[in-house]
């Protein structure tokens, strides 16, 4: 496969099957929300679900948008590798979020609430605080999506 | 410093404060607790947690 190519997967290029009419070439927009420890939440999800989402005070259904300017740092490559990372970490501020979460689902709000990636960590609770997800250094071996 | 708690803004001073975290693999990840005497349960929680990398990453391998 050419490595191009991974690139311009994650630019939305290539159209291999059906794709989806585009008004703009600009980036679409996501989402990232956050799933308790007993719900099902993994590289299964097609779509944003609010089954087995967090609830509690501060939180909206359907979580936090990705922040940063665009979301995802220009899609690259090295060597053989396409990668590319949220911009900006993902913060869930003054929030009250007793039920234990590990998960958090990034989803395309442009484009139907599209699953894009699930994300494990150690089980949290919140109270009257802030949950930060920072992102990992986005290189080809721990950039958030990387295909190889 | 004013802390937000289950009981409103507090000053630091009237809390006992504890932090603790774990690194591994998947994460680097610190909490800080504020407590006040005499409640069962902090009244402030954060979590900082730092994705090291994506485990469910599945490389995709094109060949003939």
């Amino acid at each position: 496969m050419c490595t191009s190519f991974k690139t311009e997967i994650l630019n939305g290029i290539h159209a291999l099957g059906t794709s989806v009419v585009r008004g703009a070439t600009t980036p679409d927009s996501f989402k990232a929300a956050l799933y308790l420890a007993s719900a099902t939440m993994n590289a299964t999800a097609t779509v944003y679900t609010a089954t087995g989402e967090v609830s509690g005070t501060g939180y909206t259904a359907g979580g936090v948008d990705l922040t940063g300017t665009p979301d995802w740092i220009t899609p690259a490559a090295s060597g053989t590798t396409a990668y590319t990372t949220p911009t900006a970490s993902i913060v869930f501020t003054t929030v009250t979020l007793t039920t234990a979460f590990d998960a958090v689902l990034i989803y395309n709000a442009t484009q139907g609430n599209k699953a894009v990636s699930v994300h494990t960590f150690g089980s949290q609770t919140i109270t009257a605080g802030t949950f930060t997800l920072t992102m990992p250094t986005n290189d080809a071996s721990t950039g958030l999506l990387r295909i190889a | 410093m004013l802390i937000p708690t289950t009981k409103g803004l507090m000053d630091e001073a009237m809390l006992v404060k504890k932090t603790g975290g774990v690194d591994d693999e998947n994460e680097h990840t610190t909490w800080v607790e504020y407590w006040l005497d005499g409640e069962p349960k902090p009244v402030h929680r954060s979590v900082h947690v730092t994705l090291k990398k994506n485990i469910n990453a599945e490389p995709i391998v094109g060949g003939f």
